[in-house]
């Protein structure tokens, strides 16, 4: 679709030159440490090529007309291109052509010309007009917005696959192409989005008994000092992020540590702690194997991993691998925010944030996982949570959401700030804060400005607004990244090229020079080029039901009515021509291992793809369940088939080479129909032990809040059949 | 007055929301509890006033997934009345809501089967018969704000695929919205007269191609000729 606009030109040029660093200079020197690194000014900034003036200058100044396309020769001698030349060099390729696409993702060659015309045709000739005052970054006024409504909806599909980060850039290159980001009827961000590319956060590199780290454990790497390397090259955390194997692992790569540890690669570990993520089961890949590794002792008979604390409200798979369980309550029975400081509810137009408060009194001795963790910070003595005299700074949660200052006036908590809480964003701690939440039912919503709305980016009147609300950190225009130099510097030292650290296997360099191009590209998925496509000719995929999205910590004595056990979704007519009948059992097996499943026909799925829902399956014994659940022996978990790392190179994750993201949707699989005998879900696994003091569930529930209060039918009523025709 | 439901299925995502407001209201409402049997064990099951299912329409690549939620409908001709042999089961002749009194049913299921659209369910552990109230014990209750007085599921359906109202009134939003998008009854020739219409799915919005001047043929990268455009 890139390459049928760009071959007709049907670009929103104005949005490139403006908002995104498409006319931005990058020197062409091939073989040299400055190749496709960004051109600087003597300042240090970014450097255009002045189309009034006929000379260089900075890309931060408003006063200039830069050239979107062109090539041209600096004093000192050196080639410097734009990165829209470099975009179309690059897509203009016959390789990128629809007929070429077509035979990749199978999508007809005329169907990709006709997507991309009609996204066009919405864009350029169905645009729609904002009439609003606002300033742009550099102070100008503008009297409207202009609307381009091409949207997209991608969730957590992309970023499963092992080249994800690329789709991701590449879907975001075709917006901004459209002009479509942040416009009326676009993509729009949320506050307190959008944020500077990269933030300015670097992950901790070291840490220390009795030492707060000295930045956040996760962060935004630019360029290969930021790794978290030793002097070796070898990872320093216990699950490689930030190695030269997933350099951006902006998440963390929790679908490493198990297997890390056990093979003590990069080393082994005393204690492992668990919250949230239930690592024994559907939280795995490669759960049966997983299992295995939790039990897996040394030649001196101890347990490669000696110790494992949970933390749990609920008998989960994993509690029954765990050392030492912290039990945690409800989400009905705490205190909890979502945070302005974290991922909060908010909507495009208004910054959102929300709490929740105990609607339930705990009958059991239980403390919220939030509590455990401020009274582990008080009993600890960090630093954070001592006052001037050495006593406890905060008494508890409650008092820690209320008090807690990132910088003045800005906490976890938005809304109904100030001492009379009558300040939103910023403000005093006010001690009243939960309460005015629980007033306004847990939620607290402020709707920006007409002039806020759109181009937040560049919006002055945003921007001002979001650097006093904490969101930003400084009110620099937020320049859209089409061409990555960060990509690049990673690049350069996967040639051997970049002055600074370089990888030091012949594997990790391969990787930074195939996969990190500054411009988004598709690959086969790593997985996928290492076997026998037609060993393996479905894509296997998963997802959580709707009805279920937010419960993956409980089967629900409702819930489960709807779903109790899962199948394969399978496209009808391919399964007939495999002789797989409706509701028939089947063997699904990847490179990783087999599983027997039930099949259920659809329509809707693509005719080499199959599909389930996900942790519906669950070890029987476990959740409070009875061990005859259905859950336990017709439903069942895809994650079996799923390996942690490549299958011909067993040290190296099978995540996105660039950001680590765990490759999930990678999986491809063979079906054959079970025989007439083999029945249920396979692999079973032992029950799951009863606990101590364990009670059993009851029969049948009757859930209400009081008795109810009957409307009675009168007998006259009855009697003179009132009420009917 | 004719209270009721209008349903989009052009709208519903089958998200259950609509079932489990439901069940999490009525539970403990005039009609409650809606008990669970097997709750935490093999096959559960439990009494729903509301419930979703999924239908797919067409073959592929021309099928059509339709979620389609089902409650009672509140016919005028409700043959689940006329059967019931204590009088439990009733119209009301101010709003038309059927109901059944919970003191009055002895659980015989005659209503259940008279009802072709499967709206009533029997607890097991009640003893008697149980059907969407249309949230009787929400939309009159003057301790509500005005705009919480109606049913726990059109409050809280994520897409605002249901609408309630009195639709004797031509005037409003359900009768209107019903009338724009051609509402419909379902099984109508069964002469049931339901209450509730269903919106049927839109056809799908078509969209022109940019039309491209067929003399033009593309650009080349030489070609290019910058636009004057100030930062």
């Amino acid at each position: 679709m890139v390459h049928v606009l760009l071959k007709r030109r049907l670009i929103d040029e104005e949005f490139l030159v403006r908002y995104t660093n498409a006319p931005q200079l990058i020197i062409h020197a091939p073989g040299s440490a400055e190749h496709g690194l960004i051109l600087r000014t003597d300042e240090g900034e970014p450097a255009v090529w002045d189309q009034v003036s006929e000379n260089y200058a900075s890309a931060c100044d408003p006063n200039v007309s830069p050239a979107l396309v062109g090539e041209y020769q600096t004093p000192d001698g050196r080639t410097v291109k734009t990165a829209m030349a470099l975009i179309l060099e690059k897509y203009s390729d016959l390789q990128y052509a629809p007929e070429n696409a077509a035979e990749q993702c199978g999508i007809a060659a005329e169907d990709i010309e006709r997507f991309a015309l009609e996204m066009a045709q919405i864009a350029f000739k169905e645009s729609i007009r904002i009439d609003t005052e606002w300033t742009d970054w550099a102070g100008r006024k503008h009297d409207h917005f202009i609307g381009r409504p091409v949207s997209m909806h991608a969730m957590r599909g992309i970023s499963a696959h092992s080249n994800g980060f690329q789709t991701c850039r590449a879907l975001h290159l075709l917006q901004a192409l459209l002009g479509t980001i942040d416009c009326p009827g676009g993509h729009l961000a949320k506050p307190p989005y959008p944020k500077h590319i990269p933030p300015h956060i670097k992950p901790a590199r070291t840490c220390a008994p009795n030492t707060p780290l000295e930045s956040p454990p996760l962060g935004f790497p630019t360029s290969p000092e930021d790794l978290l390397i030793d002097e070796n090259g070898d990872p320093l955390r216990i699950d490689k992020a930030y190695s030269w194997d997933a350099p951006i692992a902006s998440h963390g790569m929790m679908h490493m540590v198990i297997r890390n540890a056990v093979n003590a690669d990069p080393y082994s570990i005393d204690t492992l702690m668990l919250f949230m993520a239930n690592m024994a089961w559907n939280s795995s890949m490669n759960t049966a194997e997983t299992m295995n590794m939790l039990r897996e002792k040394d030649d001196n008979g101890e347990y490669k991993i000696p110790f494992i604390v949970s933390c749990d409200a609920f008998h989960s798979e994993t509690v029954n691998f765990s050392d030492l369980v912290i039990p945690d309550t409800t989400y009905l029975e705490r205190y909890d925010t979502i945070s302005m400081l974290d991922r909060p509810i908010s909507e495009p137009h208004a910054a959102c944030d929300a709490i929740r408060h105990p609607i339930l009194n705990t009958d059991r001795d239980v403390r919220s996982w939030q509590e455990v963790l401020i009274e582990l910070g008080g009993r600890l003595e960090l630093p954070l949570f001592i006052d001037e005299n050495g006593g406890r700074r905060y008494k508890d949660y409650k008092d820690f959401i209320i008090n807690y200052e990132k910088t003045p006036g800005i906490g976890f908590l938005a809304g109904w700030r100030g001492e009379n809480g009558d300040q939103h964003l910023v403000g005093a701690p006010n001690p009243k804060q939960w309460e005015a939440y629980i007033e306004n039912e847990s939620f607290f919503e402020l709707k920006l400005a007409d002039n806020q709305r759109f181009l937040r980016h560049s919006n002055q009147g945003y921007l001002e607004f979001a650097k006093n609300a904490g969101w930003v950190g400084s009110t620099d225009q937020i320049v859209i990244e089409l061409y990555s130099e960060t990509l690049q510097s990673f690049r350069l030292a996967g040639e051997g090229l970049y002055d600074g650290p370089t990888p030091k296997t012949e594997e990790q360099a391969e990787r930074l020079v195939k996969y990190f191009d500054p411009l988004p590209f598709f690959y086969k998925p790593l997985e996928q080029q290492q076997q026998d496509e037609n060993q393996y000719p479905f894509y296997a995929i998963n997802q959580r039901p709707m009805h279920m999205y937010h419960s993956w910590d409980s089967q629900n004595a409702w819930l489960r009515q709807i779903t109790s056990h899962n199948y394969m979704y399978m496209n009808r007519k391919q399964a007939i021509d495999l002789g797989i009948d409706d509701l028939g059992w089947a063997w699904v097996e990847s490179h990783n291992g087999r599983i027997r499943v039930q099949v259920k026909y659809m329509e809707a799925v693509e005719k080499n793809t199959v599909w389930t829902w996900n942790a519906i399956g669950k070890q029987a014994g476990a959740w409070g369940l009875t061990k005859d659940a259905n859950e336990s022996h017709q439903g069942f978990l895809m994650n079996h088939l799923i390996s942690e790392s490549l299958p011909k190179q067993k040290s190296i994750t099978n995540s996105d080479p660039i950001t680590g993201q765990a490759a999930w949707y990678d999986l491809k699989v063979n079906i054959r129909a079970a025989l007439a005998e083999e029945q249920g879900s396979w692999p079973e696994f032992d029950e799951v032990k009863t606990l101590p003091r364990q009670q059993s569930t009851p029969d049948s529930v009757s859930y209400a809040t009081h008795s109810n209060v009957n409307l009675n039918r009168s007998n006259r009523d009855i009697l003179t059949r009132g009420g009917l025709k | 007055m004719k209270l009721g439901l209008l349903i989009d299925l052009d709208t519903c995502v089958g998200c259950h929301g609509c079932a489990t407001a439901c069940k999490q209201w009525n539970t403990s409402g005039t009609i409650g509890p809606l008990s669970d049997s097997n709750p935490y064990g093999k096959d559960p099951d439990g009494a729903w006033l509301n419930r979703i299912r999924t239908y797919e329409v067409g073959d592929a690549p021309d099928s059509k997934t339709v979620h389609f939620p089902m409650s009672c409908l509140h016919c005028e001709n409700a043959d689940c009345v006329t059967v019931c042999p204590t009088g439990a089961s009733y119209k009301r002749e101010e709003d038309g809501i059927v109901l059944v009194d919970q003191d009055k049913c002895m659980g015989c299921n005659l209503c259940a089967w008279a009802c072709p659209y499967g709206a009533r369910e029997l607890d097991h552990d009640q003893g008697v018969m149980k059907k969407c109230t249309l949230c009787v014990d929400r939309i009159y209750d003057q301790n509500l704000p005005e705009e919480e007085r109606q049913p726990a599921c059109v409050l809280t359906c994520p897409t605002s695929s249901r609408l309630f109202g009195d639709f004797d009134d031509p005037e409003s939003e359900v009768s209107i919205k019903s009338r724009q998008r051609g509402g419909r009854d379902l099984m109508p020739e069964l002469g049931y007269e339901p209450t509730n219409k269903y919106l049927p799915p839109r056809e799908k919005a078509t969209v022109e191609m940019f039309a491209l001047d067929s003399t033009e043929d593309g650009f080349s990268l030489k070609s290019w000729v910058n636009k004057m455009i100030a930062r």
